[in-house]
């Protein structure tokens, strides 16, 4: 299915599709590496959004997506995710090529992204924003919504009692019943996260999850994706808050005009040179 | 077989919630929309009796009430499908039941030759039943026709897209060209201007006597229950009280009670349709398409499905509708049925199956067939009185004080003025109550009760602290 082309880095080319990696845990590669991208290029008009970007994700890690306000991060994201077929370049995840499929079917392999100003279903309730989330609802086929209801019924209650205790591991059980409408900034932005883990993702795609959200929150939220991450979620996190990426990730990616400018450790990002230079305009 | 489920499966939900319609409260939605109809019954019939109306004529009033009533809570349920749920804009409805009631009339109307002698063109001479499905499959087909290129583009083409479509099909309706040919040895057509006459059973009989196959088995008498029972017995044993013709009058009550019937199809159906997965996911959808795509439902395949039932819904109540009235003409499926249905759904509420259902009540009986009966009314009172048969005649005498003419211009001229009616409710509705006159109504899209499961720590969901 995916080949890795002379171009990649010093991993070697993978094997296996999908069925084959969920049925042997494929091979060591596709075990640590969930997300490849490579080559990377977006543009709109003559606007380059994305042009050349290539990183990895590691397994069970937290990675940090960097860069100043236009660098491409979010059109990365959109790349990735389905939203923008990329003009050329490959998106692997799991070991499979999912560049330009749809953005539901990216969803459906396990990755999972939330948006970067947070869209809850504001005329629902937040259960039922939650409900929307699991995969492969049998309800979901319209005859048998109509015809059997007892099938349907008995995996709604399973499905209502994970969206209680996901809820209740975000402590915003008691909005259960408000309009995800009447929710605070900080609250949607922790419904987002709920409602994408209740699709059973591998790996979470963060966009700017801390924007607008106010301190105490913002804790709760890290505390949150730190337990899940040590659940074994993996997560790439945009963010334009250095220092709280600094101090949460493992691993750091920095974007500038469309490209890749490096990655590494916090240290290794903190002390580049270019880094220093193009982001912080000499700070730090 | 499914029958089986509890019966308290919705009770316990939002028809627990008390309602209240103009300071009344009421303990659910069901007594609510009870009591509005039979106020409204009630309404109806003093308002006749006081004025003295003909019993005959009163009777035959509440019939007609009664099939409208059904036929405008049917045709807001549908859109509350594509709208309310999927938030699917069709302003082209008047299309798909066009298509529906032409579909049927083409499939079931007499052979040419056989029928009428009146009919310009024949049919397929095939049994009501199989007309209807046709009628039925052919709106949906339009409708995932429709679909199909809009739903890809932005949300507002697919209005572009109904409305023209709509009027695409009045014109080939109307069409020269497609008013009369022969295909495979049967001369069909759609009739021109002049429409199509619908010379097959009449649907009430047809209906009646499908009813009847067991009954016949046991007595050997074909279409026992219509000519032994309908015809012998309920007919017959009305026409002890009133003198004349009693068959129309009976059948106007028995075709709307079969009306009553089908639109609680409609709320069963569309009621499980949005309170499931499958509903939320369109509900999901109206929210915000892009989330729910992203929430990895193929949302396309959803608003496609949602859209055509909508559809081949509207299709069935064209044939409902239109398929008792001996001929259709092209010119009847103008916009303005669209525009009645949307009126309804947004008195109603849209997004929700019980307040669609009222609302197409209230259409109904208040704005639709209310002016029509007090203009009746008026009538009658005084005597059939000739009302000046210009605005200028009407408005002079008003300088001498005397309105009376300028009245009876008004009650002559109501069916102008209803439209006008409903413009003025459309628009006092958006600015006070855009949830719909009787006020937002929640329906959770699920088909299970969503409280915190129990066994678990039982947190009250009073808004108060959690313990961790
Ligand atoms: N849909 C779009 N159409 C045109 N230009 C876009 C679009 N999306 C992003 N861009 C442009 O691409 C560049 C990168 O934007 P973006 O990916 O949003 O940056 P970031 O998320 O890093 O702030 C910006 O110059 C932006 O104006
Ligand atoms: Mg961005």
């Amino acid at each position: 299915m995916s080949e890795a082309t002379g171009e990649s880095r010093s991993e070697p080319a993978h094997v296996g599709d999908d069925e084959e990696l969920t049925a042997t845990r494929g091979t060591a590669d596709v075990n640590e590496i969930p997300l490849r991208v490579r080559n990377l290029r977006k543009t709109f008009g003559g606007i380059t959004a994305v042009d050349n970007a290539g990183f990895e994700v590691e397994r069970g890690t937290m990675t940090g997506l960097i860069g100043p306000n236009g660098a491409g991060k979010s059109t990365t994201f959109n790349c990735i995710t389905g939203v923008h077929t990329p003009d050329s370049g490959v998106v692997e995840f799991n070991g499979t090529d999912i560049t330009g499929l749809e953005p539901y079917e990216v969803a459906n392999r396990g990755l999972v992204r939330t948006f970067q100003i947070a869209r809850e279903l504001s005329e629902m309730t937040v259960l039922e924003n939650m409900l929307v989330a699991p995969k492969n609802q049998r309800g979901e086929k319209l005859w048998r919504s109509v015809l059997a209801r007892e099938d349907v019924n008995q995996q709604e209650y399973e499905l209502v009692e994970r969206a209680w205790e996901t809820l209740d591991f975000f402590d915003i059980d008691h909005l259960a019943e408000e309009y995800a409408g009447n929710l605070s900034g900080g609250q949607r932005k922790l419904l987002e996260l709920a409602r994408a883990l209740l699709t059973d993702p591998d790996m979470l795609l963060l966009d700017e999850p801390f924007a607008g959200v106010n301190p105490t929150l913002e804790e709760r939220l890290l505390e949150h994706i730190h337990d899940l991450r040590d659940q074994g979620y993996t997560f790439l996190i945009v963010e334009h808050d250095m220092d709280l990426i600094m101090q949460n990730c493992s691993k750091v990616i920095v974007m500038h005009q469309g490209n890749i400018l490096t990655e590494g450790t916090p240290d290794q990002v903190r002390n580049n040179e270019q880094v220093i230079e193009a982001y912080l305009g000499g700070e730090v | 077989m499914t029958d089986t489920e509890p019966d308290d499966e919705y009770a316990q939900r939002d028809d627990e919630e008390e309602v209240s319609f103009f300071g009344i409260t009421f303990p659910n939605d069901g007594t609510m929309l009870l009591v509005l109809l039979l106020a409204t019954y009630a309404l109806y019939l003093i308002a006749g009796a006081v004025i003295g109306f003909p019993v005959r004529g009163l009777v035959n009033q509440l019939g007609q009430l009664t099939f409208w009533i059904a036929l405008f809570a049917m045709s807001a349920l549908a859109l509350n499908l594509q709208w309310g749920y999927t938030g699917l804009f069709n302003i082209g409805i008047v299309g798909f039941m066009a298509t529906g009631v032409y579909v049927t009339a083409i499939i079931s109307k007499p052979v040419y030759g056989t029928g009428t002698s009146a009919a310009q063109v024949g049919g397929l001479g095939l049994p009501l039943s199989v007309g209807i499905l046709g009628g039925v499959l052919a709106a949906g087909l339009l409708g995932f026709l429709a679909a199909l290129p809009a739903l890809r583009l932005r949300a507002d083409y697919l209005a572009i897209v109904t409305i023209a479509l709509s009027e695409i099909v009045r014109f080939a309706l109307l069409s020269n060209t497609l008013s009369e040919g022969t295909v495979g040895g049967y001369t069909l057509g759609l009739g021109g201007g002049n429409g199509l006459i619908l010379d097959f059973t009449d649907p009430l009989e047809a209906l009646i006597r499908a009813l009847s196959l067991p009954f016949d088995l046991v007595t050997g008498q074909e279409g026992f229950l219509w000519t032994e029972i309908y015809i012998g017995i309920i007919v017959n044993g009305i026409s002890v009280f009133t003198p004349g013709n009693p068959k129309s009058v009976v059948d106007t009550f028995a075709y709307a009670a079969v009306l009553l019937l089908v639109l609680g199809g409609f709320y069963v159906l569309l009621r499980r349709t949005g309170n499931s997965p499958f509903g939320r996911v369109l509900k999901a959808i109206r929210e915000d398409e892009d989330v729910t795509n992203a929430l990895g439902k193929n949302t396309n395949q959803f608003k496609i499905k949602s859209f055509v039932v909508g559809c081949a819904l509207m299709g069935l109540i064209g044939i409902l509708w239109f398929g008792t009235q001996g001929s259709v003409t092209p010119n009847t499926f103008r916009p303005r049925i669209t525009f009645y249905i949307w009126i309804a759904l947004i008195i109603g509420g849209a997004g929700s199956n019980t307040g669609s259902v009222m609302g197409g009540a209230i259409f109904a009986a208040f704005l639709f067939q209310g002016p029509r009966y007090a203009k009746n009314v008026i009538e009658t009172v005084l005597g059939e009185p000739s009302a000046p048969s210009s605005f200028s005649q009407a408005v002079a005498p008003i300088l001498s004080a005397d309105i009376v003419p300028f009245f009876l211009y008004t009650v002559d001229n109501m069916r102008q003025l209803q439209l006008v009616l409903m413009g003025v409710v459309l628009i006092v509705l958006m600015h006070r109550r855009p949830d719909g006159l009787l006020g937002h109504r929640k329906e959770i899209a699920s088909s299970v009760p969503l409280d915190r499961p129990t066994g678990n720590k039982s947190l009250a969901s009073d808004g108060g602290e959690t313990d961790e």
